[in-house]
């Protein structure tokens, strides 16, 4: 019993089991979240019916939703361990600082430099000299 | 691998897996784990340029072809069609695994089947796009687009899309490389002879693990 575990991995474990119910529940899910933001996506392209930040306080609620059900139910971590869930997730954590961190410095670098460095404004303000000449199509 | 533990007895004594899983298993979510951070550390040094920059080109204005139709009026279609792609691919994928679970050797080869498929379908995808914007003149070191604000737009733009893209694309690919020899050993009853599918499940989390990937990259 002791060293039981070494050698039984060739039992497939049952006590999760698997559901096609569950899968397909999941994929539901994942489309609608997707087909909202999309439409979101076209609405404001159209409109600006939102202001632009709240919108995409809206996409990253959105796409952590679908990576939590992603993970939960088709890596189904969800149905693993505790012990196993947490040594994977904690280290997930990690991205909370590296996101705040990484976009504020960016955002504080770019206040700096406009600031001290005028020149560099002035010549992040001129207008493209060649405004797409030879790729019609491009950008409007 | 079915231990179940009675009551009073601990995980960490010895004796028993204390997360329950197989090595192969425990070791593809660690490898995930450190393939999620490098995809991480590209996504966040792109974040902190974007966000040092004063301007950007409109990835709406410049993701708005889709093929054979030419101009779109919907932003994004494209990726989203790519997204959607995906996430079928990775359902097909889950049931791969749950006929893996059953045992069963055609419902594994059918639906791994289709997840091939899926990914193919991505990668064509990927390749439509990439030929597009190279035609539109946009490359490694080359920025066709204007930023948003009508001004000039440095190389960052292109070099962090077809460097991010094409890391994911090359993970995608070696996705479908994997499923393609899962699907041959499947065929060839490799595993109804070691009697589990494990290898499957240990390919379908490597699969939902880029198709995951690919909701950051735009």
């Amino acid at each position: 019993m002791e060293h039981s575990q070494t050698n039984t991995a060739a039992v497939p474990h049952d006590e999760h089991g698997f559901s096609t119910k569950a899968v397909w529940r999941t994929f539901w899910i994942l489309l609608i979240i997707t087909v909202v933001e999309l439409a979101l996506a076209i609405l404001y392209y159209e409109t600006d019916f939102l202001p632009k930040h709240f919108l995409n306080g809206i996409f990253i609620i959105g796409t952590l939703a679908k990576a939590f059900f992603i993970i939960a139910e088709f890596m189904h971590l969800r149905h693993e361990i505790k012990n196993m869930i947490m040594t994977v997730g904690i280290p997930a954590m990690l991205f909370i600082w590296f996101l705040t961190a990484f976009l504020w410095d960016g955002n504080s670098y770019k206040n700096l430099r406009n600031a001290y460095d005028r020149n560099h404004l002035e010549q992040s303000k001129i207008p493209a000299k060649e405004p797409q000449a030879k790729k019609p199509g491009a950008v409007e | 691998m079915a231990q179940s533990i009675t009551a009073g007895q601990k995980w960490w004594a010895g004796g028993k897996s204390p997360f329950n899983v197989e090595y192969g298993k425990l070791m593809m979510w660690y490898f995930l784990m450190s393939d999620a951070f490098t995809f991480g550390a590209f996504l966040i040094s792109y974040g902190t340029i974007r966000f040092s920059s004063n301007s950007w080109p409109n990835p709406n204005e410049v993701f708005r072809t889709f093929p054979f139709i030419g101009e779109m009026k919907i932003p994004l279609a494209f990726v989203s069609l790519m997204t959607f792609i995906l996430i079928m691919s990775s359902v097909t994928m889950v049931l791969a695994v749950g006929a893996g679970h059953n045992n069963d050797r055609k419902g594994v080869m059918k639906w791994m089947f289709f997840t091939i498929l899926g990914g193919l379908a991505f990668l064509s995808c990927q390749a439509w796009e990439w030929t597009h914007l190279h035609s539109e003149g946009a490359w490694w070191g080359r920025n066709p687009f204007m930023n948003i604000d009508g001004s000039q737009s440095s190389t960052n733009f292109t070099n962090f899309f077809f460097t991010i893209t094409g890391f994911h694309g090359f993970h995608v690919f070696s996705g479908v490389i994997i499923n393609i020899i899962m699907l041959i050993m499947t065929w060839r009853g490799d595993f109804d002879r070691k009697g589990h599918y494990l290898m499957i499940e240990k390919a379908g989390l490597y699969w939902h693990f880029v198709d995951l990937v690919c909701f950051y990259l735009l």
